[in-house]
């Protein structure tokens, strides 16, 4: 699944969700010691260990740490170096061109080079990586001048590219490694090399992979710790156990039920963080099939999202952490507007009253009509919004037939087109571009393919705004096209944006600078340390 | 005592019923597999976050899954009989070198909770049958349903928050310590620390099946005449009691164990989810959440080949326990 980031007002409110929760916030302390042995949790086993050819949330947290990308971003998403040491773009927007670090080796002793990120760029990122396609699609040719200078050029410009060039979503690969063979089942995907600060040691599956100090890092001095290991424990409850004994010191994407924060973070070597998940921007949405007879009629949608309490939703179900969503756009991207963006606030009047209008009239038990609402349960929150749904649309006179199905079967139907109502999240991204348009460009309504335009929403209008912001580079032009975008959609309203989440890491009091960026769990962690 | 004349030719036969078992378990289970909904493709793309339809289609075609089901099929079985069980995609390795991987860790965990649970039901039930409706019974009777009707990945969290959480005598969950240099012996003691809160949440459910069925069956052998013809002969209750009636009364006991084998593994998946433990059931379960058909075929296929082994031994058990049955 999928997500992005919050803005400047959800910063503000995720912070004095973390001074409620621990009483301060998570900086550094005192002097980086050197030393120890980080173990993080996660619920489930990666497949493979580089995120370039699958971009699983369960790979990202240790791919990250071998792999590195050009750059790296700050809170606010704005790009720092990491590979690349500088970079510059032309006024155009049609030419990048970026300053490679000098004295970085990959893991095996062989030394990085433009060549690298050539390869990674023309081979992996822009044939493999599923957004990848997306992002480089105008790409015309990458040039090497020198070992250490590579320069993209664009067929129109690509403002969105910087905002794509992390460790996570375009990590470079070596090419010495991977050239002419086959990707899919390379063994170095089970055990890769990369430039980062820790070295791949070993995987034992169903178990941990164990990560170690790489020695030779070119910013010399770091990483601080010996070693990451990685744990898989797939049950929840044993999860919040091994935090509570301190057995492991990380624990990222809601590493355990949100029911289950308060009493954790009231221990005393427990603390919870909230940061860190600017750049997927998680949005909690409901995905609609247009092609339904009721559903097609967007008075009905409107009556929809007035009969949802969607702050009851965000307090109660999700405890606190979320909050309602106003449109396509998550309130942490700087092209986030409400302005002209209509909005459809809690009304069950008001939603009788439309749909009494659309005339659905209600018949037999009260019921305008039958309709069904599919999910998968990844995270326990979601079977609890889908009750909440139900009992809510049934007392405007909109019967719900709950679909609580195992992943796979999630994807082929809604994607197939046979669901009528779904539940999940999906992530935004830092660039509208890359996470947004997808779920609303027609050209996206493709069967079969996960996270497009499954609703087959259709406007010209949208469209057009789409394909203008991809090539503008003119940002207060761009930011234009995206409030367009966003009154459009909202009027519409062919997915219903429900809730903009928040994810929790939680961490071991002993643990520092573990969040350092918009993209916190997937950080190299280089400055991370561990107080004995 | 196995030396028999027959047991050359009763090991051929069962031999001989082994190949179309396994053709048949096969054959069902790669077809029902093929009717649930979804494939490792639409899993795959899915954590992606996104995929294009050339993409997907590159995949399904990298993976095979764009021929016919019967061809499909058929490379499947040809695979199987050349002693190639596949690729998982999914893990990026074969599917006989992931088992491989996984089977230490089950075996130590079936073994011991088999051990355990036969070890407690026997003396439990041969306990309770000797002391039948005195307190040691019931008291025995109130653990039994507690334990029965307990879930166990409830107990495996229960364990967990008493000795790990709250007295810190045993660690949460895995396998052994990671990351240290331990000599063998220690290494061995690391693991059996690791190991003792799984195995007892799984034993237990087991245990308390072999408490009611020992009891019920010494209660029953209790009454037959060979065993007042020895309590007449004047030996002590204690020679009666596990001299000659409990090698009787363990017949039944051998038939459930060596059905129970089989659900022993399936029954593994909730406490190596509890407790981490990097077992072939978890393995199991979430090659069906991620449709690994070529994994999940093989850790079927492992397992009915367990079951049939198992059933192999209880036949022989028999023989050993009751010399009058015949192996035919």
């Amino acid at each position: 699944m999928e997500r992005l980031a919050p803005l400047p007002r959800a910063l503000a409110a995720l912070a004095t969700l973390c001074l409620l929760l621990v009483g301060l916030g998570a900086p550094a302390h005192g002097q980086p010691r050197a030393g120890g042995t980080l173990t993080i949790v996660q619920g489930a086993e990666p497949a493979v260990l580089v995120s370039a050819v699958n971009t699983s949330t369960f790979i990202g947290t240790v791919s990250t740490k071998i792999h590195e990308g050009l750059l790296d971003y700050d809170f606010d998403l704005k790009p720092r170096p990491a590979l690349a040491e500088s970079w510059s773009v032309a006024p155009d927007g049609r030419t990048y061109t970026f300053k490679l670090r000098h004295g970085v080796t990959w893991h095996d002793g062989k030394p990085f080079t433009s060549a690298d990120v050539k390869f990674s760029l023309e081979e992996i990122w822009r044939k493999l990586h599923p957004r990848g396609r997306v992002t480089f699609n105008r790409v015309t040719a990458v040039e090497t001048p020198d070992a250490h200078t590579v320069v993209v050029k664009l067929s129109e410009a690509t403002p969105m590219l910087l905002a794509a060039l992390s460790s996570y979503e375009s990590q470079v690969l070596p090419r010495h490694v991977y050239e002419g063979k086959d990707f899919t089942t390379h063994p170095a995907l089970n055990a890769p090399i990369g430039t980062g600060p820790f070295v791949f040691k070993e995987w034992k599956k169903g178990d941990y992979v164990r990560l170690e100090r790489n020695p030779n890092y070119w910013d010399r001095g770091k990483p601080y710790l010996d070693a990451i290991v990685v744990r898989v424990i797939p049950d929840a409850a044993a999860r919040a156990a091994a935090i509570e004994k301190g057995e492991v010191q990380l624990g990222v994407f809601n590493p355990v039920p949100l029911s289950d924060i308060k009493r954790l973070t009231a221990l005393p070597t427990v603390k919870a963080e909230t940061r860190g998940y600017e750049y997927f921007a998680p949005m909690y949405m409901m995905e609609i099939n247009l092609r339904d007879e009721h559903l097609k009629d967007k008075r009905v949608r409107h009556a929809i999202l007035h009969a949802l309490d969607r702050k009851f939703i965000a307090e109660n179900v999700w405890f606190g952490f979320a909050k309602p969503a106003t449109g396509p756009i998550a309130s942490s991207s700087p092209f986030y507007t409400t302005q002209g963006v209509p909005q459809y606030p809690y009304d069950v009047a008001r939603a009788n009253a439309i749909l009494d209008e659309a005339g659905l009239k209600r018949g037999a038990g009260n019921v305008r009509f039958k309709t069904s609402l599919t999910f998968a349960p990844v995270q326990p929150e979601i079977p609890r919004t889908a009750e909440y749904i139900k009992q809510a649309l049934g007392r405007v006179g909109i019967d719900v037939e709950l679909r609580n199905l195992d992943i796979a079967t999630f994807i082929r139907q809604v994607y197939n087109w046979e669901f009528d109502l779904t539940q999940n999240y999906l992530y935004l991204l830092p660039d509208p571009t890359l996470g947004v348009q997808r779920l609303y460009i027609s050209g996206n309504i493709k069967k079969g393919t996960p996270f497009a335009n499954a609703a087959g929403y259709e406007n010209k209008d949208v469209d057009a705004v789409f394909a203008a912001a991809q090539t503008e580079n003119d940002v207060a032009k761009r930011r234009e096209l995206f409030a367009r975008a966003q009154r459009l959609i909202q009027e519409d309203l062919p997915d219903l944006n429900l809730l903009e989440l928040t994810f929790v890491t939680l961490y071991n009091a002993k643990l520092f600078n573990h969040t350092m960026g918009a993209d916190g769990p997937y950080g190299s962690f280089k400055d991370t340390y561990l107080l004995p | 005592m196995l030396a028999r004349p027959g047991l050359t030719r009763f090991l051929a036969r069962r031999l001989a019923q082994v190949v179309p078992t396994v053709l048949l378990i096969v054959v069902v289970n790669f077809l029902v597999l093929h009717l649930t909904p979804g494939d490792i493709v639409d899993v795959l793309a899915g954590e992606a976050g996104a995929a294009t339809p050339e993409y997907v289609a590159m995949l399904r075609q990298r993976f095979g899954l764009d021929r016919p089901l019967s061809v499909q099929l058929a490379s499947y079985v040809w695979g199987v009989a050349t002693g190639d069980l596949g690729f998982s995609f999914r893990h990026n390795t074969t599917v006989a070198r992931l088992m491989l991987e996984r089977l230490p860790a089950t075996l130590i965990l079936m073994g011991t909770s088999l051990a355990l649970a036969v070890t407690l039901g026997v003396v439990c039930g041969v306990t309770a049958a000797r002391h039948v409706n005195r307190p040691a019974d019931g008291a025995i009777a109130v653990l039994v349903l507690l334990s029965y009707a307990t879930p166990t990945f409830w107990i495996g969290l229960m364990l967990i928050v008493l000795f790990s959480v709250k007295l810190g005598w045993l660690p949460t969950g895995g396998m052994m310590t990671i990351g240290v240099d331990l000599s063998v012996p220690r290494r061995v003691l690391d693991v059996a620390q690791h190991l003792v809160l799984p195995a007892a949440s799984l034993a237990l459910f087991y245990a308390a099946i072999y408490t009611r069925l020992m009891r019920a069956s010494m209660l029953e052998v209790a009454g037959q005449d060979y065993v007042r013809t020895a309590r007449a002969k004047g030996i002590s209750e204690a020679r009666v009691t596990y001299g000659h009636a409990l090698r009787n009364a363990l017949l039944p006991l051998v038939t459930v164990v060596g059905v129970q084998v089989g659900s022993l593994l399936g029954g593994s998946v909730l406490v190596e989810s509890v407790f981490g433990w990097p077992g072939l059931g978890r393995l199991a379960f979430e090659a069906i959440q991620q449709r690994d058909y070529n994994l999940l075929l093989g850790i079927l296929l492992m397992s009915s080949l367990l079951v049939i082994a198992i059933n192999l031994v209880v036949d022989l058990l028999y023989a050993l326990l009751d010399p009058r049955i015949e192996l035919r």
